[in-house]
Order: C-alpha cells, then structure tokens, then sequence
C-alpha cells in the first residue's frame, strides 16, 4: 500500500473522530452519549498500542506474563465501587481536575507537592507517549512497506503526529474550567475503544478460521514447540512471584495512570456509571486477551525461523497473505489504541503542566492583573501549547531514545514510577494521618530507586554498554538489593514501593502534618458526611473581605459567572447579599470556583494574597473538626428523631381517623339499633294504646292486638339477644368450639326445628349431596345457627310452592354448601350489602323481612371465625348462598382451653 | 267522610292504625309501599296521607316528593309517621313539604288530635 493512500485511510479515519467529538459536543443529553457504556468504553484507553503490539511480542517471546497486564486490573476494579466512588465524590465537590490536584489538596493543598506529581507523570508518561508514537510510524512503514525517512520533516509518520497533536490540543482545551466534563473527546475515545476490540476480533478469526484450521489447530501445532510448555505455564514458584508482582503493577497503574484518573474520576458524569464499568470493562480486558494467544502461536509457526519482530505479528500475518484490508483494519486498531491514550495523556498533562506548575510558579502576578478574557485566553493557550509540545516532546523521545527498545519494557517501566504515587494516592482516602512530609519523601526515596534500577540501565545502558562515572558505581551498590528469583522490573517495584510506603508511614507516623492537611484528612476520609456541605468542613479563621475575593473571581469567571456563583452560595448558606466580610465557607466556595481553571494550589494562593488568615494550632483544628463532626451526629441524630417523631405524629393520626371511623359506625350502629328497636314498640304501644282505650273492641280483633304484643316483644328480644350475639363474635369473647362432627347431622339439627313451617308454605325442601365423607371440625353450635339463619332467610323470600335446595360437595379438597332458593332476585349490587348488619333498613328496594336484620351478619361472622366465607348469587330462578368451609384453618378464632 | 291513606310496611302498626281511624269515622286506605300510595292516588283524593319514610319500592320522602307535584293534591295534609327521629331527619321531611312529622313511637290518641286540628284549619 502507498504511503499516500494509508495517509489518506488515516485522515478521514481521524476526520471521523473529529466528527463524532462534534457531534457529541453538540447533543449532551442524548442518550447514545448519556449512558454507562459511554464511560465503560472510555476507560479501555488502558489498551494502548502496548496491547496491541507489545502483548503478543510478549506472548510469543516470553510467555503467560502478557496477561498480568490485564489481570491486574480485573482483580482491582471491584474495589472502584467503593475506592472510585469515593475519589469521584471527592474530587466533584472539591472541583479537582487531575491526579496532581487529587494528591496535593490532601496534604495540604501544596503547591510543591502538586509541582512534583507533574514531574512524576511527565517522566513517566513522556515516554509512554512515545512508546505510542512509535507503534504508529513503525507499523505505518511497515504497512506500506517503506523504511523510515532519515529527515523526521520528510517522514510521513511525522505528520500523522502532528495531526494527532493539532485534534488534541483543538479538543482537549474546550473548556477553561479543565474539571468540565469532555464529552466530545471522551466519546470519541469510546469509539476508539470500540473499533480497536472489533478489529482485533477480526484479525483474531482471521486467524483462527482463515489461516489455520480452527483454534485448536493452532493450538495442537504450536504446542509442538519445544518452549510452548514452559511458556505457557507459570514456571514454579519463582514464575508465580514475578507473575504476581506484575499484577500488583497493572493493578496499581490501573488506578493510579494519569489517563485513567482523568477518564474513570474526571470525566465521570454519574456515579452509578461506575457500576457498569465494574463488569463491562473486565469483559473488554478479558475479549481482547482472548485473541493475544492465537495471533502470537498462530505468527511463530508462520514465521517459525525468520527474523521478523514478534512484536508486530498482528500486521505481518494479514501481509503475508496478502490481505489488504485485514492489515490496514489492524493498523487503524493499533492507530486507535495509540491515539487514545495519546490524546487523553496528553490533555490530562497538558493540566497538570498547566495548572500546578506554569500558572502557580509564573503566571499568578501576571492574572492578577488582567481581565477575565485576556485570562481565559492565557489559560486555554497554555494547555495547547502544552498539549503541543507533549505530543512533539515524545516524538522527540522517541527517536532519540526508544527506538531499539521494546514497547513492553517501556510501559512496564512507566507503570513502575507512576506505581510511586501509589502510597500518598491511596493514603488519601484510607488514612487521616499521612502527611505532606511523609508522601514527599516516601516518594522521592521511591524515584531514587527507579531511576536506579530502571531508568539507568534502560535508557544509558542501552546506549553505552560502558557506561562509567559516579552513577555507575552507585547503580553496582543498588545490586546488593538484588533478589535472585524476581525479574529486574518486579524487583525495582517491590524495593521502591516498601521503602515508598515504609518512609510514608513512618514520617507521617512521627512528624504531626500542618492544620490544613489534617482539615483535607478529615475531608477526604469522611467524604461521605460531608458530601452535603462541604464547605463548611474548612477550616479557615482570619479577615477576608467579599469585595476583594469577587474582584479576583472576576478576572478568571467574568462579573456575570461571579454573581451567578455568589447567589447561588447566599441561596444555600442563607447570607446576606450585603455581608461584607466573608467567611471560611465563602473562602473554600472561592477557590472551588477557581480550581478548575488554575488548579487547587494556584486558587488557594490567589485567595490568600487578598485575605489575611490568623495562624490555627493544629491541636485547635482537631477540636473544630471534632465540633463539626460531632455537630454532624447530632445533626443526623435530631433527623432521625424528627422523623420518628414525624412518624408517630402520622401513626397518632392514623389511629385517630381510625377512631373517628369508628367511632361514627358506632353512631350509624346505635341509630340502626333505636331504629330497628323502635318498630316492635311502635306496634306494642298501639296495640296496647287502643286495648286500654276501647272498651267494646271486638273480642276477636282484642286477641290479634294481644297476640301482636306478644310476637312483638318477642322479635324486640330477638332483636336484643342479636345484637349482643354479634357483638360478642365481633370481639371475640365467643370462642370456637371446634370438634369432628358430622356435617350432615349438624344440618338436620337445624333444619328440624323449621320443617313445620316449611309445610305449611308448602316449599319443596331437598339436599344433595356429593361427600365421601362426613366428617369435618367445626363448631357444630355455631354452623346449627348459621343453617337457621340461611334456611330462615330462603324460607322468607321463597313463595309457597317454591324450592329450597342444599347442596354438599368438595372443591380443591374443602368443604362447600350452597342453599338455593327460588326467591326473588337480590340486586347485583347489593349482593355484597346483605351480609351487612341491618341491611334491610338501609336499602329500600327490596322487601321488609321480620327479623332482626342481623342474620346475614351473623352468618359470616361466624363463616369468617371459621376462616371460611359466604356470599350470595342470583342464579337462574332464584338466590343461592354460597358457604366455603376451609379445614382447620390457622384464622379460626379457637380459645382451647374453653374448647377442653 | 273523611278519606286516609296510611302506609307503613309494617303489618302490625298498619292494624292498630287502620282499626283507630276507621273507628273514628275515617274512609281508611292501606297502602304496604310507596307505589300503592301512587295507585290510590290515580282514583281518589284524600284528606290526608300517612308516611311512613323507610319502605320498599318507593320510600316515603320520593312518595311525598310525587304528592307535591299534584295540583290536585295541594289541601291534602301529609304527615310523616317515622322511627328515625333524630332532628335532621325531621328537618328534613318538613323541609320536602311535609305537614307534620311523628316520630315512633307515637300516642294514635294525639295523632288524631292533630289530624283533626288540622282538618279543621
């Protein structure tokens, strides 16, 4: 392929990226922008030209310890559910925007400490950056077949750096506040992220299906190596060792990698995205793992013998045969992944270069004095230039330094000194006590040993095997260190982390850090209470005037954003607009607003040189902090019994409506009861009103009006003993006398007594019945009255001639009676009503019973002490009721000991 | 001779009240419901009309509601003959245009006083 076309294939692959950036920056809130995968995706810039290339070098050189490097990671990324979430909360509210500013606010917003962490990541991640560069001009070489131009001005592979430069300096300086989210550049690497696993797929089938026959072809032919078992299993303990320290690097680099802190912490629009990345991007790792195995075996047995570098197989393969697209796809997969995590390091150093150590170390006088325009303009010209320069710096890196080393001992090697922020990284948000003096010292006796063990040999070695001097003889010192069983680069970790660590410990230990640290300590560790408010965590006592703090927010936010900013924080914390001296609150809201433009320590500066801060003792902090703390409890305290007592406010009022309920059936009852009463008197009082007026009343019409006093005081009995019956089953006071009786007999108990009546109106009376067996538990005194009640009511509403049946059957193994009746048709809708307590008088469409009125009632009350139910039916001719009589149920309402 | 309909649904009280106004010199209608109160109304005009309130089919006050829609019926005096005798429910039947309103139970020697008052206003 020609050089000019693969140029072409490249731009308007990158035109693409400008595109989908554009079109992301446009339409925020769309969903195909807005979701978890978005995030998930962005993260997999863990998978740099390193994996692509330098993976299956390592798969094909040196064996299993290629999956460390994706190991790791998925061992640690479960804990990002409690580690990330905090980081992501710590860093919104306190409007950090890189990995510098993440460590130095915690140990006591320092400008020095933030300027070291910078020089850190620039040590470590130029040449990573050129690790990057260097995948893409080689394999764009060898693609099309060309060698590399002598002259960097006529070599093809220089311009698609300087593009790359120009997209990221362009993308990544949208935004002067660099805590903004980027979604343009972040869904452009997701795609990225996507494409280059979807490549790699391609290429992985390809050679599985295409060139061999199947995954276990290669696997059977390549196991016929003689070094396929030793580089396939973990060789002994000592294999396993080094295995292991490797995964503790990846993990550690997983976390703590600039671009990884700036995709998973800054560019993190929702915690509950974290979530998803906790699966999704493991499942990334472990698919692109998946294919390093075939493509590495599958090259050696192709070029079994040849010189070819194992390192660039995934190109070479499709080459060999001829397969054009294959290539040019798994180089745009190569060109993606390096891209990425170009553009990303570069951006997110670009901050760092800015923002902790040009503008707090040169450019603070000079924005004092200009308006926010002009300062906007400087900012966001800084971090191009700088984003520029990286990019170019790393070029520059490359050619003079790396070309002859492999891409993965360069990675490992940046993996190592990052691994050096480790310690004050995860001190931060584990432990209260870590100081300044303790990170930074930690931290440099850490680098000491790297460049030692790392960087000498890697970079001077390698280019003067005879080497001498000073640094020399102190290098041959450090190999009385040396342990025998652990590879060079998990030794130098092992050694320059335990020193890191043992110094931080043992400094922050002995030497008590300054207030402010102990302040952000206490910030950091107890993110969680003081997520709501916290800016009334600082701790800040001394003079501060507003005027004087809104003139610095206005060269940087402009007069409309301050006041903006200013509402908002009266709004929350209830000030006066017209307060003229500001306090701690307003002094942390301040520099939050300016962190993200200048970073923590350069905000904290501005803001110090127009207030004047009276000194604290550290002693005098603590016992603010423990105030707060404690104010905080009991603020949570007093919630919580607010709420209690909200809750109880809402149960009294509950009861009271339940009351209220109650009491007004209660009221309906006794009208019911005066009422139903008052019908007997009525006629009793007539009847007796006119036999003690009427002297010559006929004899005959004398005794009717007796015998009218006579059924009348008796229905007022009834009526009486009704009320109290039912009241006692209402209340429980009857209990069940449950026993095995036979239901049949029970039936016959109680329609014996009404068989003369039933004559006399000539009713055709019958049962039926379907039972095995007879037998059931019940209380057969309390089933006798509900029969006479039911047989009772039929008898009523039945004309003469009519048909009452009974019927007995089982349904899904529990007893069933139905009584039907040929009476009159009960109306739908009251059909639930009749069970109700002196339903007749309520509802004036259906026929006056005599009677209590409190039958029916009574009927289910005693159904439903029995667990069971009861309900009406029109059917066909007449009305049927329905009895479910369940077996001893656990609802039956039994006393036992009254039952014995 | 004076003309009364007197419906209750209750048989006993029915007796008592029939046999007092027909002693009593009175034309005596007896009526179970509010519908048979409609059908003797279709062929005659009485003096007076006893109500009770709570009956099947056509309870008293939608009896009375009908009454107070006939021309023919404005001299005739409608009582309410009632067991619910709490100060609303009288309210409220002299407000529909009742003439009077006795609560249950009821002396039949001072109905008839009243009734007879108001036969001779």
């Amino acid at each position: 392929m020609s050089s000019f076309a693969l140029f072409s294939v490249v731009l308007v692959y990158l035109a693409l990226l400008f595109l989908v950036a554009y079109l992301a920056e446009k339409k925020k809130s769309k969903l195909w922008i807005n979701n978890p995968y978005i995030y998930a995706l962005s993260l997999a810039v863990y998978c740099t030209a390193w994996t692509y290339y330098g993976s299956i070098g390592v798969a094909a050189t040196s064996g299993l310890s290629y999956l460390t490097i994706y190991i790791g990671p998925v061992i640690v990324i479960p804990a990002w559910i409690y580690i990330n979430t905090r980081i992501v909360r710590i860093s919104r509210i306190n409007k950090i925007s890189s990995l510098a500013d993440f460590i130095s606010l915690r140990y006591g917003n320092s400008r020095s400490l933030s300027a070291i962490i910078t020089m850190v990541c620039l040590f470590a991640i130029i040449p990573y950056i050129g690790l990057q560069i260097k995948a893409i001009s080689e394999t764009f070489h060898l693609v099309t077949e060309t060698p590399v131009s002598k002259n960097i001005l006529t070599d093809s592979a220089t311009f698609v750096v300087v593009l790359i430069a120009v997209f990221s300096s362009y993308y990544g300086t949208r935004y002067v506040d660099a805590s903004e989210k980027r979604l343009g550049i972040i869904s452009a690497i997701a795609l990225e992220s996507f494409l280059k696993l979807f490549f790699i797929i391609i290429l992985g089938l390809f050679v599985i299906y295409f060139v061999f026959d199947g995954f276990s072809d290669i696997y059977e032919k390549a196991s016929r190596f003689s070094d396929f078992k030793a580089k396939n299993t973990l060789n002994g303990v000592e294999g396993a060792l080094n295995w292991m320290v490797l995964c503790m690097i990846s993990g550690t680099a997983i976390c703590i990698l600039p671009r990884q802190f700036h995709t998973a912490i800054i560019e993190n629009r929702q915690e509950k995205h974290i979530k998803t990345a906790l699966w999704f991007f493991p499942l990334y790792l472990l698919v692109f793992t998946l294919f390093i195995f075939p493509i590495a075996w599958g090259g050696r047995l192709i070029f079994n013998g040849q010189n070819v570098n194992p390192e660039f197989y995934s190109i070479l393969i499709p080459q060999y045969f001829n397969n054009t697209v294959v290539t040019v796809l798994v180089f745009l997969g190569g060109l993606s992944s390096s891209i990425s995590m170009i553009i990303i390091s570069s951006i997110t150093l670009s901050i760092m270069l800015s923002n902790n150590m040009i503008i707090p170390y040169g450019l603070l006088g000079k924005f004092k004095a200009e308006n926010e325009a002009n300062n906007t303009r400087i900012i966001t010209r800084i971090r191009k230039f700088s984003i520029f320069g990286l990019v170019i710096m790393a070029f520059a890196f490359y050619k003079y330094f790396i070309l002859k080393t492999s891409l993965d001992s360069v990675g490992l090697i940046s993996f190592v000194i990052i691994a050096q922020l480790a310690p004050g990284y995860f001190g931060a948000i584990f432990w209260r006590r870590g100081s300044y003096r303790g990170v930074l010292t930690g931290l440099v006796a850490g680098l000491v040993i790297c460049y030692f063990g790392l960087i000498i040999p890697q970079y001077y070695f390698s280019y003067n095997q005879e080497f001498k001097g000073v640094l020399r003889s102190m290098y041959d010192a450090f190999s009385f260190f040396d342990i025998p069983y652990l590879g060079r680069i998990p030794e130098v970790f092992f050694w320059s982390l335990l020193l890191n660590a043992g110094l931080f410990a043992m400094i922050s230990v002995s030497m008590k850090g300054n207030y402010r640290e102990r302040n952000f300590a206490e910030l950091y560790v107890d993110i969680d209470q003081y997520i709501q408010n916290h800016e009334n965590a600082f701790i800040w006592r001394g003079t501060a005037y507003v005027s004087d703090i809104r003139n610095i927010l206005v060269r940087f936010l402009g007069q409309k954003k301050t006041e903006q900013a200013m509402r908002i924080f009266n709004l929350k914390y209830n000030i006066d607009s017209e307060a003229e001296t500001a306090d701690s609150r307003f002094i942390k809201f301040s520099e939050n607003l300016l962190a993200g433009r200048i970073g923590t320590a350069s905000a904290k500066i501005l803001i110090e040189g127009v207030t004047k801060e009276d000194k604290i003792s550290l002693k005098e902090v603590l016992n603010i902090l423990e105030e707060s703390k404690e104010n905080i409890i009991l603020n949570k305290k007093l919630t919580e019994q607010s709420q209690e007592l909200k809750k109880l406010s809402d149960d009294l009022q509950n009861a009271n409506e339940n009351l209220i309920v109650k009491d007004r059936q209660k009221d309906d009852f006794l009208d019911s009861v005066a009422h139903e009463l008052r019908t007997p008197i009525t006629a009793i009082r007539s009847a007796g009103e006119i036999l003690a007026d009427d002297d010559d009343i006929p004899p005959d019409i004398k005794k009717e009006f007796l015998n009218n006093i006579i059924t009348e005081s008796d229905r007022l009995n009834e009526i009486i003993n009704d009320i109290l019956y039912l009241d006692k089953l209402e209340h429980g006071e009857i209990a069940l006398n449950v026993r095995k009786n036979n239901i049949l007999e029970t039936y016959k108990k109680a329609l014996n007594p009404l068989l003369h009546l039933i004559q006399q109106k000539n009713i055709h009376i019958s049962e039926v019945n379907l039972l095995n067996h007879f037998i059931f538990e019940y209380d057969e005194a309390r089933l006798i009255q509900l029969f006479q009640n039911i047989l009772g009511n039929a008898l009523k509403f039945t004309g003469e001639q009519g048909t009452i049946q009974t019927k007995f059957f089982i349904r899904e193994q529990e007893l069933m009676i139905t009584v039907f009746n040929t009476g009159k048709h009960i109306p739908e809708e009251d059909l639930e009503l009749i069970f109700d307590k002196f339903y007749q008088s309520k509802n004036q469409n259906i026929l006056k019973q005599a009677g209590s009125g409190l039958g029916l009632a009574i009927c289910r009350k005693i159904i439903q002490n029995h667990g069971g139910t009861i309900r009406a039916e029109n059917s066909g001719l007449g009305v049927t009721f329905i009895i479910h009589l369940p077996h001893r149920h656990k609802n039956m309402k039994l006393n036992d000991k009254k039952a014995l | 001779m004076k003309k009364i309909i007197i419906a209750d649904d209750e048989h006993k009280i029915l007796m008592s009240l029939e046999y007092s106004f027909k002693k009593n010199g009175y034309d005596v209608y007896i009526a179970r419901d509010g519908t048979e109160v409609l059908d003797f109304l279709k062929t005659m005009v009485p003096d007076v009309i006893l109500l009770d309130i709570m009956m099947p089919n056509l309870d008293g006050y939608s009896t009375l509601e009908m009454i107070r829609h006939d021309e023919r019926l404005k001299d005739t005096n409608v009582i309410f003959l009632s067991a619910k005798n709490n100060p609303k429910d009288i309210e409220k039947g002299l407000e529909m245009g009742a003439d009077a309103y006795v609560t249950k139970p009821y002396s039949i020697k001072r109905l008839m006083q009243r009734i007879e008052e108001m036969n001779n206003r």
